[in-house]
């Protein structure tokens, strides 16, 4: 298990992290998710050691290792721009942990050639990484990272860099990976989609705080905070209440304490229908529904309806 | 800026003729008159004790130089763009000094620290001499290319960042190995780059060298003072060969110098 305690962290006058404290159980992958600004980064280097905390301590499998120097950390970090060694070869950059080991020959062949082959750039051994695309060099620096076998796997915006078709792929690929290797991982990301994806659990952090530590699902579902709730998906605000567009409930009769409301806007998305509504008061609301429920209801602009909530019993009083 | 045809012609007329009046005609001037009576003569003249040892001596101070250029230029480099200190600004203008002090003042100055009446003319009563000696003339050229490695190492260094070394921090490479295996390859071509401007310089260094050299000749006499004293003795033979040695070298000098570019540029 890896914990940070009561972490503080100034940058000058900056106040980074405010007493934070997190644990990442054994062979999960965590995300810390946040806005940028929020301290997700300075959270993730103080574990790794590139950042000393001003108070507060890091324990590493059962160790104290606030004063410990990142190379006795035993753990692998990747970097948004990958920090490719420029002047080494895919061989020579995956097999650089392993040579400061002191390993030999041998092994360190067999070992960069087997994780070439896991991390997918089998032959491009004597490859420099300016000719590799950004999805392959990160996955040359999440390779090089691994050779070590480090306790922790620390990736900060791994994926930040790359296009969105690559992005979605390689985080599918870490997932998978990580089934594969189940190695303690920490994950920076300020984007939801990719930790709800990636992750068993999400940190949400904001202003140097973490805000809540729980499942994709928890998290979604029992936000303890309205900045939780509203950083993990879209919300609408019915009569005060904040909730999820698609608990929003659209009927032709008046049910329950329903709110009359006319139809501004009707957007297709393919399988989910996004309407737009204007209550009495004039407020705007907007609503998420399937394509066969807009169907059933005949939905278009200037419609009177009814809206209500779904769930009243699992939505956060705030 | 679009200049007509006439007018640019005219410009480039002017060009030329100013380049080749003030750089390749002097310096085609020396090289035809150091073989005009053939490359016979050209050798005599470079094979003379006095020759041979200048070159030598030449050569000696380059290689005390350099290396220790090298280490301080890199050092300071890294301090000055990984360090955080004050300072910085009084370091940063001290390092750009010998670009600013004529050389000159720079042999008057060694000679008021390191002479015998000087602050430290103990160590010359001691029986270590310095000025009018190799130590001094070793110290004066270290003065006047000081910056050189300083300067081409550090953008180089801001450029690729710390990422890569922290990167190798956190796979256990020691600040060493670090350095060795990581920095060092990555500023490669810069330094090189400074190298070869610090021969280049120290080959050529002439005020402050002659301001502490005994001027003995075929003992501290570099090649810029071979050339200067022949001349003055009105050996103009002697005194062409030795500079068209001279120019040899910094030709060597200026070809590496490109190829460090070149490299750098596409590195
Ligand atoms: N080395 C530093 N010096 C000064 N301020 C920094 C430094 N690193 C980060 N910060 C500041 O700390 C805040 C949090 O940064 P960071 O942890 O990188 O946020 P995130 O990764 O969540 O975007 C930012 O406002 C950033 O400007
Ligand atoms: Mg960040």
């Amino acid at each position: 298990m890896i914990a940070a305690e009561n972490v503080e962290k100034h940058y000058g006058d900056f106040h980074a992290l405010r007493d934070v404290s997190i644990e990442i159980p054994d062979g999960s992958l965590t995300a810390l998710l946040g806005p940028s600004g929020s301290g997700k980064s300075t959270l993730l280097r103080v574990i790794a050691g590139l950042e000393v905390p001003d108070s507060g301590a890091v324990v590493i499998s059962g160790e104290d290792v606030t004063h410990t120097s990142p190379q006795k950390r035993g753990i692998g970090f990747v970097f948004q721009h990958y920090a490719a060694f420029k002047h080494m070869t895919v061989r020579d950059n995956v097999a650089f942990g392993l040579k400061i080991r002191k390993r030999g020959k041998d092994e360190i062949a067999r070992r960069v050639d087997e994780l070439l082959e896991i991390v997918g750039l089998a032959g491009y051994q004597t490859r420099y990484p300016s000719q590799l695309s950004g999805g392959q060099r990160q996955r040359m620096a999440l390779a090089r990272a691994l050779a070590v076998e480090p306790q922790v796997l620390l990736l900060d915006e791994p994926f930040g860099a790359l296009d969105a078709k690559v992005r979605e792929d390689l985080r599918t690929w870490l997932r998978r990976l990580h089934d594969d290797v189940h190695v303690t991982t920490v994950l920076v990301t300020h984007d939801q989609e990719e930790a709800m994806d990636v992750a068993d659990r999400i940190a949400v952090m904001s202003e140097g705080r973490i805000e809540q530590v729980g499942s994709p699902r928890e998290l979604y579902d029992t936000p303890q905070t309205e900045f939780v709730m509203s950083f993990l998906g879209p919300t609408a605000t019915l009569r005060g209440e904040v909730v999820r567009p698609h608990d929003l409930v659209l009927s032709h009769e008046k049910i329950d304490d329903g709110v009359a409301v006319i139809i501004e806007r009707v957007v297709h998305l393919g399988f989910e229908v996004r309407v737009e509504l204007l209550d009495e008061a004039g407020e705007r609301v907007t609503a998420q529904t399937t394509r066969g429920r807009a169907a059933e209801l005949g939905l278009y602009p200037g419609q009177a309806l009814f809206v209500r909530t779904a769930r009243p019993d699992q939505i956060p009083a705030l | 800026m679009k200049v007509d045809r006439g007018p640019r012609i005219a410009l480039r007329t002017v060009a030329l003729v100013y380049l080749g009046l003030l750089l390749v005609l002097p310096v085609g001037l020396i090289l035809y008159r150091t073989f005009e009576d053939g490359i016979g003569a050209f050798w005599d003249q470079i094979s003379t004790p006095a020759s041979i040892s200048a070159i030598s001596l030449t050569l000696e101070i380059v290689a005390i130089v350099v290396p220790l250029n090298v280490v301080f230029g890199v050092f300071v480099a890294l301090a000055l763009v990984r360090g955080r200190f004050r300072g910085r600004g009084i370091v940063q203008a001290i390092v750009d000094l010998p670009f600013a002090v004529s050389p000159v003042i720079v042999g008057v100055s060694l000679i008021l620290l390191w002479g015998t009446d000087g602050w430290f003319g103990g160590v010359a009563d001691a029986g270590f001499q310095i000025i009018f000696s190799l130590p001094g003339m070793v110290l004066a050229t270290i003065f006047v290319t000081l910056p050189f490695v300083v300067r081409e190492v550090e953008p180089v260094l801001h450029e690729i960042g710390n990422e890569q070394e922290q990167a190798a921090s956190t796979l256990g490479a020691d600040r060493w190995q670090t350095f060795w295996r990581i920095t060092l390859p990555s500023i490669r071509w810069g330094l090189a780059y400074g190298i070869v401007l610090t021969i280049a310089r120290a080959l050529g260094e002439f005020g402050a060298v002659s301001v502490v050299s005994a001027g003995a000749s075929g003992e501290s006499e570099t090649l810029t003072l071979l050339v200067a004293n022949r001349f003055e003795d009105l050996n103009l033979p002697g005194s062409y060969a030795a500079a068209t040695v001279l120019m040899g070298f910094a030709l060597v000098a200026l070809i590496l110098m490109s190829l460090f570019e070149y490299r750098s540029k596409r590195a």
